[in-house]
């Protein structure tokens, strides 16, 4: 069943044309991988689907409902949990807030919903360690999956990964990645990630290859051969 | 110790004006980044609030046993008449200028003498109705259900809601004009609260007199500040507004209306100087202008405690009000009475209330050049980025 459909799909950053008529669609459960360089519109295309940026032109239709003109948070409500590039975690709460932000999501929010699910603090054990320091004071990996625990808290129907596994240390890029994989098998959400790791690539069901603000390429990634990775992948 | 005890007291009591005045302004400009100028104008309204709640418990039979307490009621009073205010504020100026500073200053400014203006010149009993209608027709419709409110039907009920504030706007205000004759007309001059009778004198306590208005006054500063540190700190509003002020877009795609939050950070930022105006209205008269006094002295205290940082409010004032009285007071010669004397004539020359106001601003100057970021900076690894 399709969950995600995105149709003709035109993103600009002020004058300057990013998105150029990108089509994708994600069913229930799938796990997306979107590959391209630096600065082919991977990032803008999941600030278009989360609504941080209005696109122009083109649909985005999520769970039947067209969703092109909501704003971000009705956008979260509805399901769809976000992953950004940089994490953004909220400096100056603490963790255990952080983590209780992503019940918001849920009907009735945050004020409703105060238990945080178990299987975070089993996929992620290093944030009960550290539940009253201050989001901010964490590294980089903390952040990392502090962030994803949070988007995941939402209960989302799909979550938006944006290079979860840039600029952390290997041994929690391993984590991450088992992390996600779980998610995935006990939750049944769908994930659109974007990554640089290949290994981490190769889970995915589908790809997505992206240059200029255009998709060029798809398929299984089974059938992702050397050549598509080298012209695509930034190794 | 009789002496320091005093002049502690009196600091104290300068300073939890400056504080409760402040407060709103920490919530508006600290946490939101708004630069309000007419948040002393929110504070006239508070105190014109407390005048006409105390003249309506004078005038009105079923009240005047209560007379008494008029105070207290006052302070509910002005809570909600500066947050509707500013709420319509926001709505309608502000929103439009969240990014743009200068452009609020000067909006907001202008707002400030539309305000004062509007004081002068229209009648008090008319000015209550509209307040009244304005609070009904903006929050009435959080009353009804979704279900009513969405589609075309929802047009006409919030049409029908607005039609319904207005109605009972105008009444209010025929009431109030017919009831209370002096509100009925328009008048530039300058109003008296009068401090109900439990309130006025003083208590005695190892030989000093503490004046009990003053006490109140510093009652109310610490119940706000209490009230207002257990919503953001304690509820789900309170983290949601947190989370707003720290990182907006974020907090959005978490499933946070920011929209909402905005109106109540503000709502409840020019509430607050309106239970200012209140603490005001006890101390003088309250006219057009008593706004302006305060404003300037509310910006340096938010600034000198560094912007977005509660503890640093309420250590600002507190210090700012205790400069006030050792300096504007001449406290600083009876404590060191042989200090040599041009010392102390330049300390006499800054012994009058005006002239301390100048040397504490030009302290805070200083300060700041040292300390551009206030007493208490934000900290940590996040602030570079």
């Amino acid at each position: 069943m399709t969950m995600l459909q995105i149709k003709g799909l035109n993103t600009y950053y002020g004058e300057s044309h990013i998105l150029r008529d990108v089509d994708m669609n994600i069913n229930q459960g799938e796990m997306i991988c979107l590959i391209g360089r630096n600065g082919v519109g991977k990032t803008t295309l999941l600030k278009s689907l989360i609504g941080l940026l209005t696109p122009r032109r083109g649909e985005i239709i999520f769970n039947g409902d067209l969703v092109n003109r909501k704003p971000p948070h009705q956008r979260a409500r509805s399901g769809i949990g976000y992953v950004p590039q940089g994490r953004e975690i909220i400096p100056y709460l603490t963790v255990e807030e952080n983590l209780q932000l992503g019940l918001e999501a849920l009907p009735g929010g945050l004020a409703k919903h105060k238990k945080i699910d178990e299987l975070v603090y089993e996929l992620f054990p290093v944030l009960k360690q550290f539940l009253d320091r201050k989001g901010g004071d964490l590294s980089g990996g903390q952040q990392q999956q502090l962030a994803i625990a949070r988007a995941l808290l939402g209960k989302p129907k799909l979550l938006l990964l944006d290079e979860p596994t840039e600029g952390i240390q290997p041994n929690i890029v391993q984590d991450i990645e088992s992390a996600v994989k779980r998610i995935i098998s006990e939750t049944g959400v769908g994930v659109l990630l974007v990554e640089q790791h290949l290994h981490f690539v190769r889970q995915a069901n589908r790809y997505y290859a992206m240059q200029r603000g255009g998709i060029v390429a798809n398929g299984p990634t089974s059938e992702l051969s050397k050549a598509v990775v080298e012209k695509f992948l930034s190794v | 110790m009789q002496l320091f005890l005093e002049s502690l007291f009196n600091g104290v009591a300068i300073g939890s004006v400056l504080l409760v005045a402040a407060l709103g302004l920490a919530i508006v400009f600290g946490l939101m980044g708004v630069i309000n100028l007419a948040h002393g104008e929110l504070m006239m309204l508070g105190a014109y609030s407390t005048y006409i709640t105390q003249l309506i418990f004078k005038q009105v039979s079923f009240l005047k046993p209560f007379y008494d307490s008029y105070v207290i009621v006052a302070i509910g009073i002005a809570f909600l008449v500066s947050g509707t205010v500013g709420v319509l504020l926001e709505r309608t100026v502000i929103r439009r200028l969240y990014g743009s500073p200068l452009e609020t200053l000067l909006a907001t400014w202008g707002v400030s003498l539309i305000l004062q203006q509007f004081v002068r010149s229209v009648p008090l009993a008319y000015a209550s109705g509209l307040v009244v209608a304005l609070f009904l027709g903006l929050f009435s419709p959080l009353f009804i259900s979704d279900y009513l409110l969405s589609g075309a039907k929802g047009k006409l009920i919030r049409a029908c809601t607005w039609g319904f504030s207005a109605l009972v706007g105008v009444a209010t205000g025929g009431i109030l004009s017919s009831l209370v004759s002096k509100l009925s007309r328009a008048s530039a001059r300058n109003v008296d609260v009068t401090a109900p009778s439990w309130m006025r004198g003083g208590i005695d306590f190892v030989g000093i007199t503490f004046p009990k208005t003053r006490l109140l006054i510093i009652l109310i500063t610490v119940i706000s500040v209490l009230v207002v540190i257990f919503f953001l700190d304690k509820t789900a509003w309170g983290m949601r507004i947190r989370a707003v002020t720290q990182n907006r877009p974020m907090s959005d795609c978490l499933g946070i209306s920011t929209e909402t939050v905005d109106i109540i950070t503000f709502g409840i930022g020019s509430g607050l100087a309106g239970v200012a105006g209140v603490a005001v209205s006890l101390l003088g008269s309250v006219g057009p202008n008593v706004g302006g006094n305060y404003i300037v002295g509310c910006f340096m205290v938010v600034v000198l405690g560094g912007v977005g940082n509660l503890l640093g409010t309420i250590l600002a004032s507190f210090s700012i009000g205790i400069m006030t009285d050792l300096i504007g007071a001449g406290r600083l010669l009876t404590i060191w009475p042989d200090m040599p004397s041009p010392i102390a004539s330049t300390i006499d020359f800054f012994a009058t209330t005006s002239m301390a106001r100048v040397m504490i601003f030009a302290l805070i100057v200083i300060f700041l050049q040292f300390r551009p970021t206030g007493m208490f900076p934000q900290k940590g690894r996040m602030v570079e980025s």
